[in-house]
């Protein structure tokens, strides 16, 4: 037997969820913060989800997906469409409904990431990269068509139940599962896959079907993401998971660090309210964020960073081979 | 070592996160006590705030700049006029206008932006997409909506919530009832895009309507955005019996369709829709647009007085011509002014009551307001005769 999950470390972490959640239900429902501020706690959660999860297959499995996407409209839809169909058809209370909906949308997602995984993971770098990309426009321009989903007029109607909550609630698992995979034995063979992919088939790990899992977890949790994001807007539209989105979801990983969870959540944070915060310089705000953007890269690659670290005044992340294309 | 820092940067975080909020309650204090409508807003000095939501940024920037430009012509137009008598007092207009990038994410934010600086009536949204995910958020607020531009069904549903534009089946049913009725043909073919959900709209509204009518749509040919070879669907037309075409596109893609019609001989005469607008400047033959017919809800050259006047000031002001979004933005503008004029008050409620009770004359036409938040007015023919755009009286 292990040392169980009730050690001194793991309740300081559950009283640091527990006081984190006191803070945010304070500033949102007592009249500390503005309604702008508190209109972006759930896109902040989303996009913590969405981060965390492609850190996956980008950061710990090493392969450069762009079809996140993707994954995050299948599960948006088909989460979107069972919550429709519960609220008017079924007596099912509303917040079960969309317990129902958020599993749902991961597990519609997670199969596609079967589907899309078993023949696409015989690929690496570049080569994997496009035909991700790939499936992400497959899927909007499918969705496009079906009457179901509405086409390009999009889904509305949908009832909008995400709030801080439930999105707090699910960011937590989401890190929780995730910090906690990368660790465990799966984890690290992902990670050694990332690492040597021949050294890894060489002791006997099949890196087909690692690669496989974490593809299907990393599309379960995009799939989560989506049905918050979708019951958060009320309206879906195919327009919504182009593959910007699918950039933008990468551009949080890359900038928090691949391969480092904290980074992402940080990042996420980051990425979300600096456009919302440069509202003031109204036609300058899309030209600043680039900037800050650039910039931020440079420091993250710069030696001033590497000093930083050294001196230990800076987080270091985990040093990581570079995203490469290692397909020849 | 490492583990300290962790939680400095968490720490530090927090501390922004806090700062955050709390210097943003500071802004709150002053603005929020307008929006909540439970004061007597804005009397304090003397002006109306209304908000404006719109894309400045990104694809569809150009018409939520165009709505904001013709916004601000009509309110300096008002103010230096002396402002808007509003029971016994008089106010001077104010526009707080906010990027939302036409997108259906950024808008909530942008909404609550313009929330805490305590706007009394909301000018927006341009576009259908950021709308739709907005309308059940005003209407809790209980906030006067008015849409310039944005032309989905949905968008009126709550009784808030009024349009100035028309609607997209609208548009399609009028076409519809010209083609059939005023031309008197019978086989109609459609060029739609059908990753739009204007054009489908348009589209679907119009070919129900010919099947009403009498007619037959004998081809109905889709393509998506950013095409641009319709050699394919032109020959399918072309194969066909029909005796004209009906293209609810934007103009970039109108003058595709036409010039490459023209290149496979096709005589055939092209109907369009209001995204035909500034069509003109697209093609390099003037030539293979002649006779087309589209609706708009304004047009340039008009010698009504009014829209020279307009004209006039908004190229002083931006030195560029202002299209129909611009006059959508002005005219919303004037609605608003209305509806104060008339409800004496400026709270949200009586506002949004006086709207039913309100006429106004502006450069799209003289609008009037129905209770499910739809606009009456008349539509505006517009033919290219000899490559210029003409007006057209149609009945």
């Amino acid at each position: 037997m292990g040392k169980g999950i009730f050690t001194v470390k793991n309740l300081i972490k559950l009283a640091a969820v527990i006081a984190v959640y006191l803070i945010i239900m304070t500033v949102m429902e007592g009249n500390f913060a503005t309604r702008h501020f508190k209109s972006l706690l759930v896109p902040i959660g989303i996009n913590i989800i969405l981060a965390v999860s492609l850190n996956i297959t980008t950061g710990f499995l090493g392969e450069l997906s762009l079809g996140h996407a993707g994954f995050m409209a299948i599960g948006a839809y088909s989460g979107a469409l069972f919550t429709i169909f519960a609220e008017n058809h079924t007596g099912i209370p509303n917040s079960l409904a969309f317990l129902i909906g958020i599993i749902i949308g991961g597990i519609v997602a997670a199969l596609f990431g079967v589907v899309i995984g078993i023949p696409v993971l015989r690929l690496k770098g570049d080569y994997l990269a496009i035909v991700t990309l790939a499936f992400g426009e497959i899927v909007r321009s499918i969705v496009n068509f079906l009457s179901v989903t509405g086409g390009a007029r999009g889904l509305s109607g949908i009832p909008r139940y995400t709030n801080y909550k439930w999105t707090y609630a699910f960011v937590i698992i989401t890190i929780v599962l995730l910090a906690n995979f990368v660790k465990s034995r799966y984890g690290r063979v992902i990670s050694s896959i990332r690492d040597n992919s021949i050294a890894a088939e060489s002791i006997g790990i099949k890196v087909s079907n690692y690669k496989i899992m974490a593809f299907v977890i990393a599309a379960f949790f995009a799939g989560v993401a989506g049905v918050l994001f979708g019951h958060n807007l009320s309206i879906l539209k195919p327009g919504n998971f182009d593959y910007n989105k699918s950039i933008e979801i990468l551009v949080i990983v890359v900038l928090g660090g691949m391969g480092s969870i904290p980074g992402s959540v940080i990042s996420a944070i980051i990425l979300t309210l600096l456009p919302e915060f440069l509202r003031g310089a109204s036609n300058y705000r899309m030209l600043l964020y680039s900037l800050a953007l650039i910039l931020i890269m440079l420091f993250n690659s710069s030696e001033i960073r590497q000093r930083l670290e050294d001196s230990g005044k800076f987080p270091k992340l985990p040093k990581l081979p570079k995203l490469k294309a290692r397909a020849r | 070592m490492k583990k300290v820092f962790k939680k400095v940067v968490s720490l530090g975080l927090l501390g922004t996160l806090t700062v955050a909020s709390l210097a943003g309650c500071g802004t709150k204090n002053t603005g929020s006590t307008g929006s909540d409508g439970s004061d007597a807003s804005g009397t304090g000095d003397g002006t109306f705030l209304i908000g404006g939501l719109g894309p400045l940024t990104g694809q569809a920037a150009s018409y939520g700049i165009s709505v904001k430009q013709g916004a601000e012509v009509a309110i300096q137009e008002i103010n230096d006029a002396g402002g808007v008598k509003v029971g016994d007092q008089t106010l001077k207009l104010k526009l707080e206008f906010e990027d939302d990038e036409a997108d259906a994410d950024t808008v909530t934010a942008a909404y609550n932006t313009l929330m805490d600086k305590g706007i009394q009536a909301l000018l927006g949204t341009v576009t259908s997409g950021a709308g739709l995910a907005l309308a059940d958020q005003t209407y809790a607020d209980g906030i006067l909506q008015i849409t310039p531009s944005g032309s989905a069904k949905e968008l009126t549903k709550n009784p808030n919530a009024f349009r100035l534009c028309f609607t997209d089946p609208l548009q399609g049913e009028t076409m519809a009832d010209y083609v059939i009725n005023t031309l008197g043909l019978k086989k109609v073919a459609i060029v739609y895009n059908n990753a739009d959900d204007y054009s489908t709209g348009v589209a679907d509204a119009f070919e129900s309507k010919i099947k009403e009518l009498g007619g037959e749509v004998v081809a109905k040919e889709a393509f998506v955005t950013d095409a641009v070879d319709f050699n394919t669907q032109l020959t399918t037309i072309k194969g066909t019996d029909a005796q004209i075409i009906f293209a609810p596109v934007y103009y970039q893609d109108a003058a595709y369709i036409t010039t490459q019609a023209s290149e496979l001989g096709m005589t055939l005469p092209f109907v369009g829709s209001d995204g035909w607008d500034g069509v003109l400047d697209k093609v390099v033959d003037k030539k293979v647009l002649e006779g087309a017919v589209f609706l708009s809800p304004f047009f340039a050259a008009d010698p009504d007085t009014a829209v020279q006047a307009f004209v006039t000031k908004y190229k002083e002001k931006y030195n560029t011509s202002p299209d129909q979004f611009a006059a959508d933005g002005y005219d919303t503008v004037y609605v608003i002014k209305a509806a104060l004029e008339k409800a004496g008050k400026t709270d949200s409620a009586d506002l949004i009551e006086a709207m039913t009770h309100i006429e106004v004359k502006g450069l799209t036409g003289t609008v009037t307001f129905d209770t499910n938040g739809e606009p009456n007015k008349g539509a505006k023919f517009i033919e290219i005769k000899n490559g210029e755009y003409t007006a057209k009286t149609v009945q």
